[in-house]
């Protein structure tokens, strides 16, 4: 079988020949997140023949990420993400070079791996990593595509395309990073398999783009999908007024960790819940949005965490026992409530989901 | 004709509807604060509004039939 073969569909197209497929083989990509965006991405672009690919993250496989990575299958499980992803994009693709990069992103190694790759894909799932890559790859002068989804809803762009003094960035849309809790992760709010699916093939598009100079690249503007609706909604970024500085220096002393300044919080468990939640002097607040499932009758009170400011003079003189779906925004909550009121708070660890279990 | 607010992300649960026609409003600093009366944790959610699919970054003049959106941030992966 020869190269020819292998991408003699992509070649035949109009504006697609043998020189745009070498420019593909010539490629450094770096995945940073093999999750719901990740893997879709990176089967399109190994399928594509991009030459070198780096894929990042920590995680091993669980079963609750199967309904999304469909890269992985249930013997996978406990497996490290990157190994078994670069194990069968191998037998995928032997033209491409995968490199494996078993650790989250952070400040001390975000420059050195990102400085050997042509083009990134953010397909993490939190700000902070967002937020890094974004400032690296303002340094480094290296564009990237950005994806992230949120329960039936996703959205791409791509950034840093241009060598201007001031690229369009992530900051432009949002400068700050959200404050952790402020927005549930898809852990807490769910998302629906095909939505990553969908939005991690539409990143590997853009790559694809980028490389081979084909169409137009979604450059300043925000597309978003709406998957109940089957909508897009294409929104023009407008870039900040003010040049946005960033370099090597103000990159490592930034900082991009979540609860940096915030209390500890004391965590209960189910068993220590259980106990407590019964006595009279303590108050079971559910923190979870109104959509959220199951329905628990255990509560004296539910304040989602978005109303949670406005509400806070609603929470009574008790010892305020937090529940949440996973243990998340509950530590959050409780911090919230106790910067404002002088309670004993508590957060229930691993949230309804280790109540369930 | 009057102005179509839409709404994305968890602006949707926020304000229970993901579209919105409302009657002419002089401007989006109105209008915005508007919806933050009519549902006050917006006042504490991030957002950035578009006019007619432009991001807007200061007040902006609104006439009949202009599309205003405001989209959150998303972080799944």
């Amino acid at each position: 079988m020869t190269d020819r073969d292998r991408y003699q569909r992509q070649m035949i197209l109009p504006g697609f020949g043998l020189d745009t497929q070498e420019k593909l083989l010539a490629a450094k990509v770096l995945i940073i997140g093999v999750g719901g965006l990740g893997c879709p991405a990176l089967q399109y672009l190994v399928g594509a023949g991009v030459g070198y690919i780096g894929i990042m993250d920590a995680d091993k496989i669980s079963l609750s990420n199967l309904h999304r990575q469909l890269l992985f299958t249930e013997s996978d499980i406990g497996l490290l993400k990157v190994s078994q992803a670069a194990a069968k994009m191998r037998l995928l693709n032997a033209d491409v070079t995968i490199e494996t990069y078993p650790f989250h992103i952070d400040q001390s190694n975000a420059l050195a791996i990102i400085s050997k790759y042509d083009l990134i894909i953010d397909a993490t799932d939190n700000f902070p990593a967002k937020y890094l890559i974004n400032d690296a790859c303002l340094v480094l002068n290296k564009p990237y595509v950005f994806g992230a989804v949120s329960r039936y809803e996703g959205q791409v762009a791509v950034f840093n395309l241009d060598t201007s003094s001031n690229p369009i960035q992530y900051r432009d849309l949002f400068p700050e990073a959200p404050k952790p809790g402020e927005v549930p992760s898809c852990a807490e709010a769910g998302v629906i398999g095909v939505l990553p699916g969908i939005i991690g093939a539409m990143q590997a598009a853009e790559a694809i783009k980028i490389i081979t100079g084909i169409g137009t690249p979604l450059y300043g503007r925000l597309y978003h999908y709406n998957l109940l609706l089957a909508q897009g909604f294409e929104i023009e970024i407008s870039a900040n007024e003010k040049v946005f500085e960033m370099n090597e220096r103000i990159f490592l002393e930034n900082c991009y960790e979540e609860n940096e300044d915030e209390m500890d919080i004391p965590e209960i468990t189910v068993s220590e819940f259980n106990r407590m939640r019964v006595l009279p002097e303590v108050y079971v607040l559910d923190v979870r949005e109104r959509h959220e499932y199951p329905s628990i009758d255990f509560s004296d009170a539910q304040i989602p965490m978005s109303e949670l400011q406005a509400k806070m003079h609603e929470i009574p003189e008790k010892e305020i026992c937090i529940i949440c779906h996973q243990g998340i925004r509950s530590v959050y909550a409780a911090q919230q409530i106790s910067k404002k009121r002088n309670l004993k708070v508590y957060s229930v660890k691993g949230g309804l989901t280790a109540y369930f279990k | 004709m009057a102005i179509t607010v839409y709404f994305f992300g968890s602006l949707v649960d926020i304000t229970g509807q993901s579209k919105k026609e409302l009657n002419s409003f002089s401007d989006t600093d109105a209008l915005n604060l508007l919806l933050q009366k009519d549902y006050p944790t917006l006042i504490s959610t991030k957002y950035f509004i578009a006019v007619n699919q432009q991001m807007i970054k200061t007040n902006h003049e609104l006439n009949n039939g202009d599309i205003v959106a405001l989209m959150p941030p998303f972080s799944g992966g």
